[in-house]
């Protein structure tokens, strides 16, 4: 799945403006062959749905499709979304608001804090609050773990953005004799439309792919439906026809993100210096504030923490003595640092011509990409699997093709910084070095690469985040015999071993952490751009 | 000029992409590149077993099989139908050397496709023949036993149903629950079709959809039950034992119930092995099957963890158990099972 947690950048600044060639010198470019090649790769996932939807057969197809079940999570999987994304941005948006625009005690560490709970993933934290209330189930159950899982998607763009509002408009405003609470409503939340929009769409996205958190509190959606026929039928026409009704809800979620986002200019226009943000005071509400970041905080982070911590001490120390530990930590660690190179190397052709040669070829090609990154990762793993038993054998439960899933599933998070990073390094610095008389190729290393540099590997990081914790596409499409931290805690919980899942759960939390700080860093320098 | 600088980074681009790309395709230490290097390079003769048994389970014979023949195991962990129909797809290609199963309906399913190599005959004699196919193309290795768990602070004895056919009454609705994804339950199902036909499943199916909470798992199932979520659950025996063995944290108010009486809920599930036709180290697949039906690795089941019954080589079950000729099974041919009918009977009832 996407956290493409920095696509305010992306959406907010154009990039555009270096390059005085509208477009790549079409067939010439190896960037652009390199580039086009990636896009068709990325779409095999969408073309296998299209395909197996075709070669179902009509009737059965719309058998399948038009029958209670699907009804069934059709209502689960949309009530969910119409509780989950509103509560999200509204816990998103005042806990920035709070953080960035007032004169809260502490503000410093409740930024960090209200990030935090990113970096448990949504299956731990389902986990903890099975332990805490066992008999959680359903659509409520659902909303409670997902809004805590998932508001610091919203918190951390819009807390970025308030953070580099320019004031101006606010004092003009309050000049103007608006109050606080208008001058919030019809000045501030405006300028943070695409926060906001972005937000909900990672949220959105987030809600239509997650699998383990739902199955632990027996919530079914399209995703855990899937996983189910899947189970029972490893490719059976059911599974795919719910695969095609969730890519289509995935592709209504881009679209609608497209529209809400509308064509609004954000920017600061003019010349100076942009003022620093003011912040209010809270005077009474001072510790009412407290209250809530401290009991939202609690919730979404104290509370899994507490449990990961009480199944360790209740397991002893046999638990970390299990022979599998080991294993599952490097295998993590391998194919999270292999997936973020492949990923960063891959995005690089698409980043270059987005920012160097604009136009509407290179956003064709960065469009496929966000279609395919949009589809949960069981969808995208079956298309692997069936793809490569059929065509390509050879490559079938390598770990190279479960990397190329991970690239496909990721690389927005690539992409997305690699754009801002080559956006800093003009071309200009390029041509410099070769009037210097450095060769071309020596004069990209030297300059470009080197520039961009520190943004590859903020991408990189990401990508790291998202695969340490990926449950779906792991389970589908590993070789045998691999076990990952994300595997090894979903069969030891499913069996109910809560003590011995819990060393992974840890784990998973411990190499979350550093990348959910450092995204978080990361968000408010692109914001600034 | 600038087509020139631009085709030249592509160039660098290209050349970076391709060492990435097989830095990461050579240099991927996966579990599976170790094990195939130690299975392929070395002097023994790896096995892959597809393995939709209990992990830990597998885990015994094979570390058991392992010490005593130094050939390496490697593990696949599945459900029963998502490894059968997966070995289909695979065909001839299937890395699977060996297919262990919870429930017979998924063996079945691989032997119809014609992907089974004929089961030794020393294995074969091995398993008492009422526990595996007449066609000899797999075996037993173990077997379960339906029951119906329930909370007794909830539900006294003359509340119980007579039949499994009973939780389809209105009198059951939110009563009790299953795990309708797993193999266990769909082997249930398949066996109640076998016995009463079609439509009779199909009605049952309905009425479970009306009545039952589906939880993911049997022993998540028995959880509810032991939590008073649910009054009772349709599980396999052995969730039972093994938790009362262990602290009994999920099983204290929980009771375990034999229809007994030739019921379609007092079905008795065999598990499965097989070695797949496609195995390029038959011969050490055979001897893993040898050993797992042979006299040691049914001791695994007697003496283990598991509380599966030992069906092989004249050992008895684990002491703590109902003995199997005490349960009063229904007669089921194994080879008659159907689970790919079970699971669109089972989406129709939209239970999936």
């Amino acid at each position: 799945m996407t956290t493409d947690l920095s696509a305010p950048a992306r959406r907010g600044t154009t990039t555009a403006g270096r390059g005085n060639s509208p477009r790549p010198p079409f067939g010439v470019s190896a960037v652009s062959v390199l580039a086009v090649l990636i896009a068709l790769f990325s779409l095999v996932p969408l073309g296998y749905v299209a395909y197996m939807t075709v070669a179902t057969g009509w009737d059965t197809a719309v058998g399948l499709i038009l029958r209670p079940r699907v009804g069934e999570l059709l209502l689960n999987t949309l009530l969910l979304m119409a509780a989950t994304i509103p509560l999200c941005l509204l816990l998103g948006v005042a806990g920035a608001w709070l953080v960035e625009r007032t004169k809260l005690r502490g503000h410093r560490v409740w930024a960090v804090l209200l990030a935090a709970p990113l970096a448990v993933p949504a299956f731990v934290n389902s986990y903890a609050w099975v332990t805490a209330v066992p008999s959680l189930g359903g659509l409520g159950s659902g909303i409670l773990i997902s809004t805590l899982s998932y508001f610091p998607l919203v918190y951390i763009p819009a807390a970025a953005t308030l953070s580099r509002l320019d004031p101006a408009i606010e004092q003009s405003a309050a000049a103007l004799g608006l109050g606080a609470w208008r001058t919030f409503f019809r000045v501030v939340l405006p300028q943070l439309r695409i926060a906001m929009t972005g937000g909900a769409l990672l949220v959105g996205l987030h809600l239509l792919a997650e699998y383990g958190a739902f199955a632990m509190i027996r919530f079914d959606t399209f995703t855990t439906a899937i996983m189910t026929q899947y189970q029972s039928t490893f490719n059976g026409a059911a599974g795919n026809m719910l695969a095609s009704v969730l890519v289509l809800f995935c592709l209504l979620l881009l679209l609608a993100e497209v529209r809400s986002r509308g064509t609004a200019r954000y920017a600061r226009i003019g010349s100076g210096v942009q003022g620093k943000a003011l912040r209010l005071p809270l005077h009474a509400y001072q510790w009412p504030a407290q209250l809530f970041l401290l009991a939202l905080t609690a919730l979404a982070f104290g509370l899994p923490l507490f449990y990961v911590i009480r199944w360790i001490l209740a397991g002893g120390a046999d638990i970390w003595t299990a022979s599998e530990f080991l294993p599952a930590l490097l295998t993590t660690f391998s194919y999270g640092l292999a997936g973020a190179a492949a990923t960063t190397v891959v995005a690089f052709p698409m980043a270059y011509l987005a920012v160097r040669h604009p136009g509407w070829f290179s956003k064709s090609l960065e469009l496929s990409n966000y279609v395919t990154s949009s589809m949960p990762g069981i969808v995208v793993a079956l298309a692997f699997v069936t793809v490569s038993i059929r065509l390509v054998p050879g490559v079938y439960q390598t770990a190279g093709l479960l990397v190329a899933a991970y690239v496909l599933l990721f690389i927005p998070r690539a992409l997305v910084n690699l754009r801002a990073g080559l956006a800093q390094a003009p071309k200009e610095l390029d041509e410099a070095a070769q009037a210097l008389g450095k060769p071309p190729l020596l004069a990209f290393i030297r300059v470009t690469l080197r520039l961009t540099a520190p943004a590859a590997a903020g991408g990189a990081a990401l990508v790291f985040l998202a695969i340490a914790n990926e449950l779906t596409a792991t389970l589908l499409l590993s070789p045998n015999g691999t076990r990952t931290l994300a595997t090894e805690f979903w069969s030891k919980s499913s069996e109910i071993d809560y003590a011995g899942a819990a060393p992974y759960a840890l784990l998973m939390i411990l190499l979350s952490a550093p990348m959910t700080y450092l995204l978080f860093q990361q968000s408010k320098k692109v914001a600034g751009q | 000029m600038k087509i020139r600088n631009s085709a030249l980074a592509g160039i660098a681009l290209a050349a970076t992409a391709a060492l990435g790309l097989t830095a990461c395709g050579g240099g991927t230490p996966s579990g599976n590149s170790s094990s195939a290097a130690a299975s392929n390079g070395g002097a023994s003769d790896g096995i892959t077993v597809y393995n939709a048994q209990h992990e830990s389970l597998t885990k015994e014979w094979v570390d058991a099989f392992t010490a005593e023949t130094g050939i390496k195991v490697t593990m696949r962990q599945g459900s029963d139908t998502e490894l059968s129909n997966q070995i289909i797809q695979e065909g001839q290609a299937s890395p699977a050397d060996v297919f262990l199963t919870e429930n017979s309906p998924a063996m079945t399913q691989v032997e119809n496709a014609g992907l089974f190599a004929d089961v030794d005959k020393d294995t074969l004699a091995q398993v008492p023949a009422e526990l595996a196919p007449s066609t000899g193309k797999w075996t037993g290795i173990a077997a379960r036993s339906t029951v119906l768990v329930y909370n007794k602070t909830k539900l006294t004895e003359d509340q119980l149903p007579k039949s499994m056919l009973d939780l389809a009454n209105p009198e059951w609705k939110g009563k009790w629950a299953a795990s309708p994804t797993g193999a266990d339950f769909q082997a249930i199902v398949s066996a109640l079709l076998e016995l009463k036909g079609e439509a009779a499943t199909e009605e049952w199916l309905k009425g479970m959809k009306e009545n039952s909470k589906a939880y993911k798992g049997n022993s998540t199932a028995m959880k509810a039950v032991n939590a008073g979520e649910v009054d009772a659950a349709l599980i396999y025996h052995y969730y039972y034992y093994g938790d009362q063995a262990k602290t009994g944290e999920n099983s204290s108010n929980v009771t375990p119930y034999y229809f007994k009486n030739q019921d379609p809920g007092a079905f008795l599930s065999v598990s499965g092995g097989g070695v797949l036709k496609s195995s390029k180290n038959a011969a050490a697949a055979q001897q893993f099957l040898k050993f797992i039906t042979g006299k040691k690795g049914q001791e695994v089941l007697k003496n283990g963890t598991s509380f599966e019954y030992a069906i092989g080589s004249e050992v008895p079950a684990n002491d703590k158990l109902v003995p199997i000729k005490d349960l009063q099974a229904p007669k089921v041919d194994a080879a008659k099972l159907n689970s790919e009918k079970v699971t669109d009977l089972m989406t129709q009832a939209g239970l999936l």
